[in-house]
């Protein structure tokens, strides 16, 4: 019988994640593009996956589509669409079998999903508001002059515990020009950076109650001093993988497979 | 094909139209017309026959006409905080004059269309036509409006008459809403929240009118004490007395008993109508309720709003006898709705459940408004009992009483910045309709009439993932 290959894309708002799924087990391709809904992203995260895995467009038995750009990929490129809160629980739960919450935190979205035999049953979203989430650390990172990828590194030499507030990011970013300033190290102000979007987190965790396994997803569980501050705040071990920032277009391929085995 | 209307719906919307016509005939006649908040007491109003306007149901219907932002910018201009109510807002502006009027351009004589409104053209075989240049569907032209402008009333009246004062009053939006008279008094009772208390004493101050307050306190208890009563007894009698001084009248207790009776038959026959949506499917939509709210608010203590609501419920009544639905989609998914509908919202409100099925077969309006009572102290323990004055328990008890009865799947809570009630005891009531029901509740932010704090983006996200919630807990019961 020939494999079923399934392709997964996540629009993000701030980047586009595709994955390639073989019989809905082996990941056979993946891509990343640093920008998302609205711009040429999409398309060249799914021309990226199909490259690396080697395949066209056509050899896909399903395309499902997730992420806030969805929609405008139901025009000729995927089946179907889903919201990301089904497909990042469907990939947290491929991930990590056991786990029933799931936080993801993304470009401007945080979510807390409860899991409940690898289907989510219930989630909650943050309010219109960017505090806690990725474009957060996006503006700290600018403020402080160092790479968004360097902060995990950076805020574990904090040798001092710095407040930062966690209510508004644009206010948090006047008081971490005041920090420094004041000449508060860099190290300090990112490991309290750290703590406040945990501290965010956890406050919306907590609307929804916290079952272990936890399972960390999206760009920002990347970033190992959020991750471990969210820990401590939490009360309880998260666990992540390498592939965080492709949880959702996992879940997307997931769900596609599902649906190609269907029609079958 | 027009879409049919029940004739209990005709019914009932000639009955607020009646209402504002009056209002609007009396006010020229030189009668007092007063402005009221949604849950004062309407019987006591009723005893001196006097005209009643609503500032709420008024300012939900300038918000759904897509006036709501140029009304609160003009708030705002004038001082107001954005963070208030939008009605309240809305309200406030519109008591200063302020008014929505049509465009108009002096060189051609007509009104300025605004070429983004109007719905798709459709040839003679119903099939949309489309703009070859643009590929996007035309336009018909009959159903485009033209661009809101700010008009003031005061400047307008202060103008000599003449051609161009006649002129700017004509271009007044003639939505109902719009030409709701100046109050003489104003009537305020609390229980709906505390901003109100403000609100009509604004408009007291500013036209320099006599207020009638009603305080009723936020009750901590499920049951209403004796002294609450009391309390609430002594406001009513000073309100007659108030009232009597107002009008020259005295209190004419048959015209009392009779509005009483009127709200109390008002009152069962709202509640027979909410009551079959506890029928599956259910034979209408539940946001149909919200519109049918105008009736019980506008016009509880009139005989005919009782008659419209038990005309309605015979329709419905036939409706389910004939195994049929009003409802524009199959019923795939039951949601109670919490909160007011985002109303210069309503299609992005309406779209993605229509998608995916859902139905809204709960809404807390149905106890909050069913109520009936056989004396005065009863009658001051029912208005003691609206839902941002009781306290949690006796909320989440409501709710989760018509989400039992009328067997939701699932919780779509609207988390509506213009009520800091409304939305600051939701994430608690959220947590508790999670636990004690056992469905999935999702929460999105919105405002009853402020359209910038509305984003479809979002909510259309939040009732997808409440649908695949939903679904999953469907399949694993019945697994």
């Amino acid at each position: 019988m020939s494999a079923i290959y399934t392709l997964g894309i996540d629009v993000g708002s701030t980047a586009s994640k595709c994955i390639i799924l073989k019989d809905g087990q082996e990941i056979v391709g993946k891509s990343l593009i640093d920008v998302g809904a609205g711009t040429s992203g999409p398309q060249r995260a799914i021309e990226a996956v199909l490259s690396e895995a080697g395949m066209k467009k056509e050899d896909m038995a399903f395309t499902l589509a997730t992420g806030y750009g969805r929609t405008s990929l139901m025009d000729g490129i995927a089946d179907k669409q889903m919201s990301e809160l089904s497909c990042h629980a469907k990939g947290a739960a491929f991930l990590f079998p056991n786990v029933h919450t799931v936080i993801d935190i993304g470009g401007q979205d945080v979510k807390v999903l409860h899991i409940d035999n690898g289907a989510m049953t219930n989630f909650q979203m943050n309010d219109k508001c960017a505090a806690g989430t990725g474009r957060f650390l996006d503006v700290m990172a600018r403020v402080l002059e160092v790479k968004v990828e360097d902060l995990g590194r950076l805020g574990a030499m904090s040798q001092k515990k710095v407040g930062i507030s966690s209510t508004c990011t644009v206010f948090a970013e006047s008081e971490v020009i005041s920090q420094l300033a004041m000449g508060t190290d860099k190290c300090d102000i990112i490991d309290g950076i750290h703590r406040s979007v945990a501290h965010r987190v956890t406050g919306l965790a907590h609307r929804i109650g916290v079952v272990p396994d936890v399972v960390m997803t999206g760009g920002v569980a990347q970033n190992t001093g959020v991750v471990k501050a969210l820990q401590e705040e939490i009360g309880c071990p998260i666990k992540t993988s390498p592939l965080t920032q492709y949880n959702g277009a996992l879940g997307a391929a997931l769900m596609g497979w599902q649906a190609a085995s269907r029609r079958k | 094909m027009a879409k049919q209307v029940s004739p209990g719906v005709l019914a009932l919307r000639k009955v607020v139209d009646d209402v504002h016509t009056e209002a609007r005939e009396a006010k020229k006649r030189g009668e007092l017309v007063g402005w009221s908040s949604s849950k004062f007491p309407c019987e006591l109003a009723a005893a001196f026959d006097l005209h009643v306007m609503y500032p709420e149901n008024q300012a939900a219907g300038i918000a759904a006409n897509r006036y709501g932002e140029i009304l609160c910018q003009a708030a705002e201009d004038l001082g107001y905080d954005n963070d208030i109510c939008g009605y309240a807002r809305i309200s406030l502006a519109y008591a200063d004059g302020k008014r929505a009027a049509r465009k108009f351009d002096p060189e051609t004589g007509e009104y300025v269309i605004d070429p983004s409104t109007g719905r798709p053209l459709k040839d003679a075989e119903g099939k949309v036509v489309m703009d070859p240049e643009t590929g996007k569907p035309k336009k018909d032209p009959k159903t485009q409006t033209p661009y809101i402008v700010l008009d003031d009333l005061n400047e307008i009246n202060a103008m000599p008459d003449g051609p161009e004062k006649e002129r700017r009053l004509e271009a007044i939006s003639p939505i109902r809403q719009m030409q709701i008279p100046q109050p003489d008094f104003v009537l305020c009772c609390n229980n709906i929240c505390n901003c109100m208390t403000k609100w009509y004493e604004n408009i007291a101050r500013m036209h320099n009118i006599p207020l009638i307050m009603i305080d009723i306190p936020y009750n901590n208890t499920v049951e209403v004490d004796d002294e609450n009563v009391r309390y609430v007894r002594a406001q009513f009698d000073q309100a007659i007395k108030q009232l009597e001084k107002l009008t020259g009248k005295k209190f004419d207790e048959k015209k009392f008993e009779q509005a009483c009776a009127n709200a109390n038959r008002t009152a069962k026959a709202w509640l027979k109508v909410c009551d079959y949506l506890q029928y599956k499917p259910a034979p209408y939509s539940g946001f149909d309720l919200f519109n049918h709210m105008a009736d019980v608010v506008t016009a509880r203590a009139r005989v005919e709003a009782a008659e419209a609501f038990e005309l309605l419920a015979k329709d419905l009544e036939e409706t389910v006898k004939n195994g049929e639905t009003t409802t524009p989609f199959p019923e795939k998914y039951r949601v109670m709705f919490e909160g007011i509908p985002c109303w210069p919202k309503l299609p992005a409100l309406f779209k993605p459940l229509k998608e995916h099925g859902v139905n809204v077969t709960a809404v807390v309006y149905a106890p909050a408004f069913g109520f009936v009572y056989n004396n005065m102290d009863e009658m001051a323990r029912a208005y003691y009992k609206a839902p941002n004055s009781v306290c949690i328990e006796q909320g989440v008890d409501w709710r989760e009483g018509i989400c039992r009865d009328n067997k939701v799947d699932g919780v779509l809570v609207h988390y509506n910045r213009s009520c800091k009630p409304w939305s600051g005891y939701m994430a608690e009531m959220q947590r508790r309709f999670t636990d004690d029901l056992g469905v999935p509740c999702a929460g999105f932010d919105g405002d009853q009439a402020d359209p910038r704090n509305f984003n479809a983006a979002q909510y259309e996200t939040r009732v997808q993932g409440l649908v695949e919630a939903m679904e999953a807990n469907k399949q694993a019961k019945e697994a």
